[in-house]
């Protein structure tokens, strides 16, 4: 029996980073929030500290900090030929799970995307013509501008502390920050991290070959920092567990260490961890959301009614619910019909190894936003006129950790196992750096998320199914730029050096990044986005959705940076739009 | 619709690897921190084998010390005790696939969606184990894999690893992938899991383990670290006998 309680302002589903930021401008506001959150509270003493927070086995290799796929799963293939199957042990991505989300287990790397970047249908055009842009390539506009946004994103980097170097600073270029970025309002609250011998070899080939590398953004902080809301982060010790790891030292920026300290205490906030939002609930006409309904850890079902629903989980699920609730209309890709599940993407990252017998790195010796990068290659920053693709990437040295099980390399020829393979990697340990780009993937028809026929979850849902492949445009793009790293690698003087483009076809058992992107995206046409430019609902205004769920498709950066500008982004016009005259923020 | 009693299990027990996390409850008011409410791992201590038989761990013994054998330098992966991991790791939450989704329909499908075998890794030691003693007792007049000379036990394996070897109810190459990725994870996680004994495999590569701090050492650039690996339960000579 569902037990009804009592009414809140706002629920929240997901207390990650952006349930966490909106939490906060809404009670700030003064309204009344609950944030209900499918795995348990997590904070830094009890459950990573110094002590025992360093176990690759424990949450690398077997995922303690994630999802249990058999809680949620999503169900896979490559294309409409095939039966999907269910993803029964994480891989490709890695789903978060707990207070905190993925900004508990990240590794802090802090972008903008390029001004480009949200005008990307229109500029592509503009600059190649319409028939530069594969048929079936369904790239749009965002709906906002890296001007709209440039405010939160500094919001975000000043709640955070991100230690980084400016490029541009209200339209002057700075030297030794990234060039390429759109201008901003002021620098990085702190300076940028040490570097270590890797990416400062990395940076002066690049430089003597004419490019302007410069330190990635971190959120892993070289200096004490606190931010405006009075939490205090420490510096980084650059221990080297950052990605999948909750950091022990209160350095990486996370909820955690930036947020919940202040949210807990305020009166009008409340957290409900171990509760699992099984839908979406809508009134009769389907066009105002009432609240959710969950399931508690001891089974026990939940209606909790609210005015305002924000839908803050990971970017699957968000889809996944909103599908499971019967918002909107599904996509339909014999059609190009309907808009939930339309635009999946993800990332496009490649690798170079290079081998050194003269050179120490001490790979342990890291964080995960440490590094040198160049942004020549990035969006839309060079010519494309006669490469045969659009977009691009970061690129550098840019190695999170040494950590000996699943962050060692060894030379292409290398045996798997035996005599040779334990001398190679007694030999490779110290002298190997791993270099990478990290590119764009643009969305396409056939690329989409929708309910799997076949599998379902613990609930008696059906599972989320992902229809996704590598096309030749990304393709052709990760060769391009791993090339152009490796010029800049073969400048560096390896013994050896293995590039690792990205080929086809995605293979949802090799890590990659848990980039995942799209499903619900955001836009000014309601045929073609599910939220509007404010991340709000189309078809219901007192739905909000966050997250990477909301990109048209990924740019070539991390996406954290940009998916919590757009949390500051729509927490302003909740509070200072909505709150005052609650509707549609855009007409439709 | 929903199925309580796998509700239950898989929130509140069953799917935490570790340590059983309280309850769904509210969090209000202020932080919740208690004092002791952590999950340290728990040391695994040597002694009898906790999931293989005696004939299962002898031929696990011999296949780790050929896929890292012993050098004048470095055990290999008997002495560095990756087989009492292995037989830790499927005595507990990995060995049964705890929290993996485990649902049917199981069918296969292609390399790029994953691994659909229903068995879990501990059945697929029992089956691989079998199969592997069997092929060896009919090949090679009743011996068992631990009996062969080293180049017999490699020529098998890179049989299993590239064919043609199968073995009878599984796949030798699957089984063959599973058995090297936990061996390595024996030679190379932190020894408070029972492999990587005296951290001979962190102390081969050069990785100081659980340190945590290298503030120091950032900008000191192509300079040998000099100070040995610490595990988290310590190093060997910190503790008691």
């Amino acid at each position: 029996m569902t037990r009804k309680l009592p009414a809140k302002d706002a629920v929240i589903i997901g207390l990650g980073w952006t349930g966490s930021i909106l939490a906060e401008a809404l009670t700030r506001a003064g309204l009344d929030v609950v944030a209900i959150e499918r795995g348990p509270w997590r904070d830094t003493a009890t459950d990573f500290p110094t002590t025992y927070a360093p176990d690759e086995l424990r949450y690398r290799v077997r995922h303690d900090l994630f999802l249990r796929p058999a809680q949620e799963t999503m169900t896979f293939r490559n294309n409409s030929s095939q039966t999907a199957l269910p993803i029964r042990s994480w891989g490709s991505f890695m789903p978060p799970n707990g207070v905190g989300g993925g900004g508990l287990h990240w590794n802090a790397e802090t972008w903008r995307f390029l001004p480009s970047d949200f005008e990307l249908k229109t500029h592509l055009t503009q600059r190649y013509g319409a028939k530069a842009l594969p048929e079936d390539m369904t790239i749009q506009d965002w709906g906002v501008s890296f001007d709209d946004l440039e405010p939160h994103y500094d919001k975000f980097e000043y709640l955070c502390g991100t230690s980084g170097k400016a490029g541009n600073i209200k339209g002057a270029k700075q030297e030794g920050g990234n060039p390429f970025e759109g201008a901003r309002a002021r620098d990085y609250p702190t300076p940028p991290q040490k570097q270590p011998y890797g990416p400062t070899l990395f940076a002066a080939a690049a430089r003597e070959m004419g490019y302007h590398p410069f330190p990635q953004p971190s959120g892993n902080l070289s200096q004490a920092y606190t931010n405006p809301l009075g939490v205090a982060l420490g510096p980084c010790t650059y221990c080297g567990f950052c990605e999948w790891f909750g950091c022990g030292n209160y350095s990486k920026a996370s909820p955690q260490t930036t947020l919940l300290p202040v949210l807990v205490r305020r009166p009008n906030f409340e957290a409900r961890t171990l509760c699992e939002v099984s839908r979406i609930n809508l009134d009769g006409s389907g066009k105002r959301a009432t609240g959710v309904t969950y399931v508690d850890s001891s089974g026990e079902e939940w209606e909790q009614p609210a005015d305002l629903v924000l839908l803050c989980a990971f970017q699957l699920f968000n889809v996944h619910l909103l599908l499971i609730s019967g918002v909107g209309t599904p996509y339909d890709p014999n059609t190009g019909q309907g808009t939930i599940g339309r635009n999946y993407s993800y990332q496009v990252t490649s690798s170079i190894n290079g081998f050194w017998s003269d050179k120490n790195f001490n790979p342990f010796v890291a964080s995960g936003a440490i590094g040198y990068c160049i942004d020549e290659f990035n969006g839309d920053n060079f010519d494309h006129g006669a490469l045969g693709f659009v977009g691009g990437g970061y690129m550098g040295a840019v190695m999170t950790n040494g950590r000996p099980i699943l962050g060692t390399f060894l030379p292409k020829d290398t045996p798997n196992w035996g005599a040779a393979w334990k001398k190679s990697l007694a030999e490779n340990y110290l002298g190997a750096y791993q270099f990478a780009t990290h590119g764009s993937c643009y969305s396409y028809r056939d690329a989409y998320l929708d309910l799997d026929p076949t599998y379902t979850d613990r609930l008696g849902r059906k599972l989320l199914r992902i229809n996704f492949d590598f096309h030749p445009n990304e393709l052709k793009m990760s060769q391009y730029l791993t090339d152009r790293l490796g010029e800049i690698v073969q400048k560096m003087g390896p013994r050896q050096f293995d590039k690792k483009p990205r080929k086809g076809p995605y293979t949802i058992t090799d890590y990659q990044t848990t980039h995942t992107c799209g499903g619900a995206v955001m836009g000014a046409d309601p045929k073609a986005s599910v939220v509007n430019r404010y991340l709000q609902s189309w078809d219901v205004p007192n739905l909000f959705v966050t997250g990477a769920t909301s990109f048209p498709q990924n740019a070539g950066y991390n996406p954290t940076g940009t998916v919590c500008a757009l949390a500051f982004w729509a927490a302003d016009a909740l509070v200072n739009q909505y709150l005052k005259h609650p509707g549609p923020l855009v007409p439709a | 619709m929903m199925r309580r009693r796998e509700l239950l299990a898989g929130t509140a027990l069953g799917l935490a690897l570790f340590a059983a996390p309280a309850g769904a409850r509210t969090i209000a008011g202020a932080l919740p921190w208690q004092p002791d409410a952590g999950t340290p791992p728990n040391q695994v201590m040597p002694g009898p084998w906790k999931f293989f038989t005696a004939d299962e761990g002898a031929a696990i013994e011999a296949l780790v010390d050929r896929l890292i054998p012993p050098d004048p330098k470095t055990p290999g992966g008997k002495d560095a005790g990756c087989a009492l991991f292995i037989d830790r790791q499927l005595a507990g939450p990995y060995g049964s696939a705890r929290g993996l989704y485990m649902r049917p329909p199981f069918q296969e499908g292609t390399k790029q969606q994953g691994d659909q075998s229903p068995l879990t890794p501990a059945q697929r030691y029992r089956k691989g184990l079998t199969a592997l003693d069997k092929h060896c007792r009919d090949a090679f007049a009743g011996k068992s894999f631990a009996q062969l000379t080293d180049a017999q036990k490699d020529d098998i394996i890179g049989q299993m690893e590239k064919g043609p070897l199968t073995l009878e109810g599984i796949s030798a190459a699957g089984f063959f992938e599973q058995l090297l990725k936990n061996t390595q994870e024996g030679f190379l996680a932190d020894p408070i899991y029972g492999g990587n004994r005296d951290m001979v495999g962190w102390k081969m590569i050069g990785f100081p383990g659980a340190r945590y701090d290298y503030r120091d050492w950032i900008d000191r650039h192509n300079e040998r670290y000099p100070l040995p690996p610490v595990g988290i339960g310590g190093r060997p000579e910190w503790n008691p006998t």
